[in-house]
């Protein structure tokens, strides 16, 4: 935190709310919803979970009563900040033919609905938007749908000062202090007198929207309490990762007997790709109506845990649950370092905690350095 | 991760913007259709917008027949010419059925060209080996080409052919002409064959041990069902040819070919960015494991 | 013309054997020639001979009814015909035919398996290169049965 550190008041962070609104933004919190703290339009303070916390395990998530008033004393929500910037369903074009001639008629337009603005984004999930920026936009060809959303989107973070028991961002160096790539960065403290927001500033755009609402200079004191709350936080991670090695721990394990272990448990569900912050992969969806004269091309979520997924003609190249869940974890823990120059986990723990099956990464990962890794050469 | 903290997103996503969206097709109209054998079709389009597509010998088009889907191509053409971009295409399921069954005027959309080249100049001054089975000769083709079009530049040139039956053999014409009027020497052979065939019958893998040409100094480059490709990468191996010096070309699923959809992973390998050409160097730890 | 204890060292299969060994083994062969169409044997007939071919081309067929004679193999110069005069029954599997011109070296079946019995040296020499013959085409045989040019490749 700089010099530049301010600290926000209810009535401020309500004010900056209402600004952002006033702007054109959409502006995103978290809220409850049917049980779990889920993404959706906010408008006041009172829409945030004010005094709801979270308790999240292996394949359990439950919302419960924390006896105070903190507005973010939670961790993971059940959604990142994905399906907002990347949604699950995205028109890519549409095609007119006529009689001699089809006509493609879909330029980029401007995003559905007005930009948005998010508040409340986990430090971990903010790693998650950086990667997404870098996988997306930054390669041999960009996302353009992407692209346009994220383009004017404003991104207000929040620090964890509440782990869960399946986090672990602290292992994968995200977290719980948001890192850069935000425009504001909120530490919120209730617990030392009044309830206030210590507010970092990340991009001129920041600073800008906070020059409107009543924000004051923070003292040294607030800056060492916020400080004094995150490493606190830090110490009280649910999961541990180790990551030294790990790379070549899961390059070298491709003929594990452990992966039958753990397809004896996947149900090749997908749960853990649908809630994953950082897991990218799309699928096509081409529709037309029923004169054949209208087609549209959607992108679509996709999931590496599908069958479908590595058709080529005659079968798929990854049959077995063993090779998908395989595929998965060293995807997201080895060949994505390779690929992306970091590991692809930012140590959400949605994965644990969504997994009807349970499975843990981390212990999965631990599971490797147990066994001796062996590679049998197949003849 | 500093290099993250200091990203500015709204500059890549500006940039992003303007470079233009890679998942947008571009309508080409089917000028020409030629059966090649009972199913493989040869396509030449051309673009509706009058923009050539420029490509380099090994590079694919994801190529669209509208209500039905789109597919991955390689390139079948001449990539010195200006001209039609071609496509040959076989039947193997509702999309290249479609495609296969596409008549004179038909509207297609092409996206591309992508991909990694053969880069055959690399085998300027020394000997080059081109082995392919079934419609592997198609994506061969270009490399085939740009090579003679230079012919005097190379050595040995070398093309050994393995096709399923007699029917099966593509470009039979041309074939002729390279083995008769270009220098080359073409080997065909078959998997079985009638009665009153009267050429070889075998893998083409068989041929590799004893055709003539300098391992030290070969570019080989194959291309075909990934069981015949580990096959022969290892019989050039044997024969002393660097793993390095020989390139393949990969194929898997793909649904945006540009990278983003994640479908063509081989391992750290994207087949559609990294490839679809690659040195066995690179491939022959990947491609001996199971389901990878 | 060169003799067959001349031709032998440069055809691929006798590399390796000394003079003497080929001297011997050359006490068992002919020089054969076939004519385009020219039947070296038939299914079902007593096999009792070992081609190398010197040049051209023989092709190796399965009968059917309603595929007609199919070709399953050729051997063309370097190459061998015939194993199956090495182990009981002594019997052709399939039909052999010409389809170029060809001029082959013939051993009589039962002189080389004399000479292996009495020189038991010989005998292993002469296996490991059959054996290396039949490896290389049942390999090859093999990855042919998945039909991979096929339309599930």
């Amino acid at each position: 935190m700089t010099d530049d550190t301010r600290v926000l008041g209810l009535a401020g962070l309500q004010a900056l709310i209402d600004y952002l609104g006033l702007r054109g933004y959409t502006v995103i919190g978290p809220t409850v919803r049917d049980g779990a703290i889920v993404n959706a339009p906010i408008s006041s303070l009172d829409d945030l979970p004010r005094g709801i916390g979270d308790e999240q395990d292996a394949a359990h998530y439950r919302l419960r009563d924390r006896g105070d008033e903190a507005l973010f004393g939670f961790a993971a929500g059940a959604q990142s900040a994905k399906p907002v910037l990347f949604p699950s369903d995205e028109l890519l074009w549409r095609s007119r033919r006529t009689a001699d001639v089809t006509v493609i008629d879909r330029e980029v337009e401007p995003p559905p609905g007005p930009p948005y603005a998010l508040i409340g984004v986990r430090s971990c999930d903010l790693r998650a938007i950086l990667m997404h920026d870098q996988i997306l936009l930054e390669r041999t060809a960009a996302d353009v749908h992407y692209a346009a959303r994220r383009a004017e989107s404003f991104v207000v973070a929040v620090a964890c000062t509440d782990p869960a028991g399946t986090c672990f961002c602290v292992s994968m160096d995200t977290g719980p202090s948001p890192r850069g790539g935000y425009d504001l960065a909120l530490t919120e403290l209730y617990a030392d007198g009044e309830h206030r927001f210590v507010v970092a500033v990340g991009t001129d755009r920041g600073a800008e929207v906070l020059a409107e609402v009543a924000a004051t200079t923070a003292t040294a004191d607030d800056v060492a309490v916020a400080k004094r709350v995150i490493t606190e936080a830090s110490g009280r991670m649910g999961r541990a990762l180790q990551t030294d090695g790990l790379k070549y721990l899961l390059y070298a394990n491709v003929e594990s007997p452990h992966w039958d272990e753990v397809a004896s448990r996947c149900l090749a569900c997908t749960n853990c790709t649908l809630v994953c912050p950082t897991c990218f992969c799309t699928s096509v969806e081409d529709v037309t109506d029923l004169t054949g004269v209208n087609a549209e091309r959607h992108r679509v979520w996709d999931s590496c845990f599908s069958e479908e997924f590595s058709y080529i003609h005659g079968g798929s190249v990854r049959e077995s649950t063993r090779s998908r869940y395989r595929q998965w974890i060293t995807h997201k823990l080895a060949a994505w370092e390779d690929q992306f120059g970091s590991f692809g986990c930012v140590g959400c723990g949605r994965c644990i905690t969504w997994c009807p099956a349970g499975i843990d990464i981390t212990v999965e990962a631990a599971a490797l350095r147990g066994t001796p890794s062996k590679t049998s050469q197949r003849s | 991760m500093t290099s993250l903290a200091e990203h500015d997103h709204a500059d890549a996503a500006a940039h992003a913007l303007a470079a233009g969206d890679a998942m947008l097709p571009r309508p080409y109209r089917v000028v020409r259709t030629r059966q090649d054998t009972r199913d493989t079709v040869t396509l030449q389009l051309e673009p509706v917008d009058g923009v050539p597509l420029k490509f380099s010998a090994g590079q694919f088009t994801m190529l669209h027949a509208f209500g039905v889907g789109e597919v991955p191509i390689s390139i079948s053409g001449d990539p010195t010419k200006e001209g039609l971009l071609e496509h040959t295409i076989r039947n193997v399921g509702s999309v290249s059925g479609a495609l296969v069954a596409a008549a004179p005027g038909t509207i297609l959309a092409v996206r591309g060209p992508f991909g990694t080249g053969w880069d055959v100049s690399d085998g300027l001054g020394g000997d080059v080996v081109f082995i392919t089975g079934g419609i592997g000769l198609a994506p061969l083709r270009p490399a085939i080409l740009e090579l003679l079009a230079n012919r005097e530049k190379y050595n040995r040139v070398v093309l050994l052919y393995g096709a399923r039956t007699p029917d099966d053999i593509l470009f039979g014409d041309e074939l002729r002409k390279w083995a008769d009027r270009m220098g080359v020497v073409v080997e065909v052979t078959v998997d079985n064959g009638p009665h009153n065939w009267r050429g070889r019958v075998g893998l083409v893998t068989q041929l590799i041990p004893r055709v003539g040409f300098d391992p030290a100094h070969t570019v080989a480059l194959v291309c075909g069902p990934e069981v015949m490709m580990r096959a022969s990468a290892m019989a050039l191996r044997d024969r002393g040819v660097p793993a390095a010096s020989i390139r393949l070309s990969m194929e898997r699923n793909m649904k945006c070919g540009v990278g983003l959809c994640g479908h063509c992973q081989l391992r750290e390998l994207f087949i559609c960015v990294d490839g679809p050409v690659l040195t066995y160097e690179r491939l022959a730890p990947l491609m001996s494991r199971w389901e990878l | 013309m060169q003799t067959i204890e001349e031709y032998l060292p440069e055809h691929p299969f006798f590399a390796g054997l000394d003079q003497p060994t080929l001297e011997l083994l050359a006490g068992c062969a002919t020089n054969v020639h076939f004519n385009v169409n020219e039947v070296l044997f038939h299914e079902g007939d007593q096999a009792d001979t070992f081609y190398i071919v010197r040049k051209g081309l023989i092709a190796i067929q399965v009968q059917s009814p309603s595929a007609g004679g199919v070709v399953v193999d050729t051997a063309e110069a370097g190459g061998v015909v015939g194993w199956s005069w090495l182990v009981p029954p002594y019997r052709w599997m399939f039909d052999a035919r010409a389809s170029e011109s060809t001029s082959a070296v013939a051993f009589d079946g039962a002189c080389l398996r004399g000479k292996c019995e009495s020189d038991p040296a010989v005998g292993y020499a002469l296996m490991q290169r059959v054996a290396q013959v039949m490896l290389d085409r049942l390999e090859a045989a093999r990855l042919r049965l998945i039909d991979m040019y096929g339309s599930s490749s």
